[in-house]
């Protein structure tokens, strides 16, 4: 097949990958409206209550399950069944997502990040990778609304606003390290959008636990979610792996480049400013876990604040800022 | 199992009582600045004091926005200099964020080294003696045979734990790499920071301008921008020359991204030493001559419009090219032409070079980087004879204070514009210009920058270090043998001494291996 024919594809698969992703996040948004309507208390009560307890001591013996009648339980299937129409459709939406990166980077004849809307379609195929990987292994099901919403976002604007024809590269591109640090900063980033996400729904876990723990109710959407200590668990391990990946992209492979391309490896580049703080504030997200007072609540507004600076990073600075990192098509 | 990480890190001292003196108040500051919540809170400022220099102009890389700022902004401007927002990297107030961010970090690392080599050494502890309140807990009955606490060490030295025999139990410990990453990784940061540093302070970088056919040879004098390091000393250069001996340029010429560059291509020959052979290089973006330590890059390129300048007795005043710098992305390039030995009068040029132009109602401007339709359109000046002053002039600015502005007869300033080849000759037989044809000129940056190797291996250990410090997970296993009630039991325990990954199937499967084999398997306990 011809470039043309493969461009075409891509062009056809990105628009359509996005409707499904769409589709799948208005059913995950099906699966959390009907969820709330089931409202549990003392059952949600009582986990809480086990499972903030240590060894065991204050262990309270699991209420039985008060006003379980056969409506609830039909409603609780179908919201489980919205759960799984979602998973289903990111998989298909993942499947032509996937497609359509892999053809545009024939279209193009090198790797399919060499502008802004191509770092987007592959840095939004990273979040859903990051995702589809883990979603069986760490039951992550419930972050499917967060990770749809976002991956189809992304790739709306980027269709609608950032589209680029498929075509060669500047000369400042034309490096190998184009493969490794772009491809280094759109994994991490992929992994601090899922970080970002967890650590949002941890803030919503851990204020109902709170309140359940004061003698209040939780919706049923919301004890679905693993518990606020689980999911700061999954937001640790998510952006331990994506640290080290980013210190590597921003602070080896691009100043490796730089001294390349540019003729000196830190220039203060706005693009270069911006890495480093989605950096540091990363670097004061490790330390606030392991500083008492910081972890919990104030290491998860750490986590988000560091994925809006990554996002401000991609988006703000090549939109707003002038600086070396703009190249033809945004 | 958050309670036990919460007494273990609790700090332990209480609040000392005032009388501190002035040691006591040394100590109080070193201890606040190494605190982790100080590193904190100076990561939030490095993070929050870089952000103003990447939205201000900054004269260590555009100056031009820098002074169009000061015109737009006439009472801001000034304000911000004084803050040093124009220079926030190199300002005192950011350095001193990283400086006390340094600092914090060796105060808090240096004393963590002592202790983890301290840890090395050390046996893993006794079991505590409530093992039942750790995670994992299992206990159960041994086989009649056998000794289980020797079946038990050998079970966790297999699965690589440091494993202490102790009196009726055994301690086991593993992970210590754990802290040795942490450690790797900070004191990386130092090495790779020391790196930086001293290319900073031995290092150089300079920028000139070649027309193609051209040579430079590496002296201070021969750059257009020098910037040395504080400890730079010219002796430093190495005694390299080299000519441009051509540049291609290739530019896409169709679809939506017409006119973006394609390739750039300037061949070179180079002297290594006044007395070595004669080499050749391609210099390209992404690839640059490496002599002697030195690196050579091409940085941008531009036109030269060749011109000739005849004056009033029809002499030739001057002939040459003359760097033209591009304005825009279509390269409509700017530049003066100085003939200030012309007689009479002195002449002076001012104007473009569009290397493809086109006439619209706005003037000529032009549409294509590449030289398709060269032409320049100039104005002309002249005056008497200018004194030598010695006085260094811009060679891109005409100080056009002592020189007047030719007219075109109808009360409107004089501009004209020039095909290859073609002249004009000013009014009133003052002389006369042709456009003789153009050059390229590449702009080339010389750079030395040493200590990068260590700042790269420093960063490259960081990065190893920081792998260790979250990957390794290390923790604690024991296995007790004690008499209950006259039974002998074996219990089994672990501690999780990382960031609450938890044990995962390890305590119960190391339980597993000590139990006899016909004793039926109990439910796996769920982790916490």
């Amino acid at each position: 097949m011809s470039p043309e024919t493969y461009a075409e594809i891509s062009n056809l698969v990105i628009p359509t990958a996005t409707v499904i992703y769409a589709i799948a996040m208005m059913s995950h948004a099906l699966e959390w409206a009907m969820g709330r309507a089931v409202v549990v208390t003392a059952e949600a009560k009582a986990d809480v209550l086990v499972a903030s307890s240590s060894g065991g001591d204050l262990a309270v013996p699991a209420a039985p399950a008060t006003g379980t009648t056969a409506a609830a339980a039909a409603r609780s299937g179908r919201v489980e069944a919205a759960s799984r129409i979602g998973l289903l459709l990111t998989w298909l939406g993942f499947v032509l997502h996937l497609g359509g990166v892999v053809t545009r980077g024939l279209a193009a004849e090198r790797v399919p990040w060499g502008n802004m809307y191509e770092f987007s379609i592959t840095a939004s195929l990273a979040v859903a990778i990051v995702y589809l990987l883990f979603v069986h292994r760490y039951k992550l099901q419930w972050l499917g609304l967060g990770v749809t919403l976002v991956v189809a976002a992304v790739l709306g604007l980027a269709t609608l606003a950032l589209y680029t024809p498929a075509g060669p590269l500047v000369p400042a591109l034309h490096s190998y390290w184009l493969v490794i640090h772009v491809a280094a900063a759109a994994i991490s980033g992929g992994a601090f959008t899922i970080g970002g996400l967890v650590s949002i729904l941890y803030l919503v876990k851990a204020r109902a636990e709170r309140r359940v723990l004061a003698g209040g109710t939780m919706s049923a959407s919301l004890k679905r979610l693993p518990s606020a200590e689980a999911m700061d668990g999954t937001a640790y391990k998510v952006l331990a792996f994506a640290f080290p990946l980013w210190t590597f992209g921003v602070l080896v492979a691009g100043p490796i480049w730089a001294e390349y391309a540019w003729g000196r490896y830190w220039g203060w580049d706005p693009k270069e400013v911006w890495s480093l703080v989605t950096w540091v504030v990363y670097a004061a997200y490790l330390h606030a876990r392991a500083t008492a007072g910081w972890r919990g609540r104030r290491a998860a507004t750490i986590a988000i604040v560091g994925w809006f600076v990554f996002i401000f990073n991609f988006v703000g600075v090549n939109l707003l800022v002038s600086g070396l990192h703009s190249y033809a098509g945004v | 199992m958050s309670d036990v990480k919460e007494r273990v890190e609790a700090p332990t001292p209480p609040p000392e009582l005032p009388k501190l003196g002035l040691l006591g108040w040394l100590r109080w500051t070193w201890r606040q600045l190494t605190s982790m919540k100080t590193a904190l809170v100076l990561l939030f400022l490095l993070a929050l004091g870089a952000v103003p220099g990447s939205l201000i102009p900054q004269t260590g890389i555009d100056p031009v926005k820098v002074s169009d700022f000061f015109e737009a902004h006439p009472k801001l401007g000034p304000f911000y200099d004084k803050l040093g927002l124009f220079d926030v990297y190199k300002s005192p107030w950011f350095s001193a964020i990283y400086l006390l961010l340094f600092i914090s970090l060796i105060g808090c690392v240096v004393p963590r080294l002592q202790v983890y080599l301290k840890a090395l050494r050390a046996r893993p502890p006794k079991p505590p003696r409530n093992l039942n309140r750790l995670p994992g807990y299992q206990s159960f009955e041994p086989a009649a045979d056998g000794d289980v606490l020797d079946l038990a060490a050998r079970e966790l030295r297999r699965r690589r734990f440091r494993v202490e025999l102790y009196d009726g139990a055994v301690a086991a410990e593993r992970g210590y790499l754990r802290e040795a990453g942490n450690l790797l990784f900070h004191f990386s940061l130092i090495l790779a920071l020391v790196g930086a540093a001293w290319g900073a302070l031995f290092g150089y970088r300079g920028t000139v301008l070649v027309v193609v056919g051209n040579g430079f040879s590496n002296s201070v004098a021969q750059y257009d921008d020098f910037s040395p390091g504080r400890v730079f000393t010219p002796d430093d250069l190495p005694p390299f020359a080299l000519t441009v001996k051509s540049f291609t340029v290739k530019f896409q010429t169709d679809g939506p991204q017409r006119g973006a560059a394609r390739e750039f291509n300037a061949p070179i020959t180079y002297q290594e030493t006044p007395d070595s052979p004669e080499k050749s290089y391609d210099l390209r973006v992404n690839h640059p001559l490496k002599v002697d330590g030195t690196n050579v890059h091409l940085l941008g390129h531009g036109y030269a419009p060749r011109v000739t300048v005849r004056d009033g007795k029809g002499e030739v005043a001057f002939s040459g090219p003359v760097p033209f710098l591009p304005q825009d992305g279509n390269f409509s390039s700017f530049g003066v032409i100085k003939a200030p030995d012309a007689r009479p009068e002195q002449l002076g040029f001012e104007g473009f070079f569009l290397p493809t132009a086109v006439i619209d109602e706005r003037g000529p401007i032009s549409v294509f980087p590449d030289a398709v339709n060269p032409v320049l359109a100039m104005t002309a000046y002249y005056g008497r004879p200018a004194v030598e002053t010695g006085k260094p002039q811009s060679v891109y600015q005409l100080d056009k204070t002592k020189l007047t502005q030719f007219g075109d007869g109808k009360g409107d300033k004089l501009r004209f514009q020039l095909g290859p080849s073609q002249s004009y000759t000013l009014p009133d037989g003052r002389g006369s210009i042709t456009f003789d044809s153009y050059d390229r000129w590449v702009k080339l940056q010389v750079s030395h920058t040493p200590g990068l190797n260590l700042a790269l291996v420093g960063i490259s250990l960081a990065i190893l270090g920081l792998m260790g410090s979250l990957f390794i997970h290390p923790r604690r296993t024991w296995v007790r043998v004690r008499t209950q009630d006259g039974r002998t039991v074996v219990e089994v325990a672990g501690l999780d001494r990382g960031p609450e990954r938890g044990l995962g199937d390890e305590i119960q499967a190391i339980a597993d291996a000590l139990k006899p084999a016909e004793q039926p398997e109990k439910p796996k306990q769920e982790q916490p």
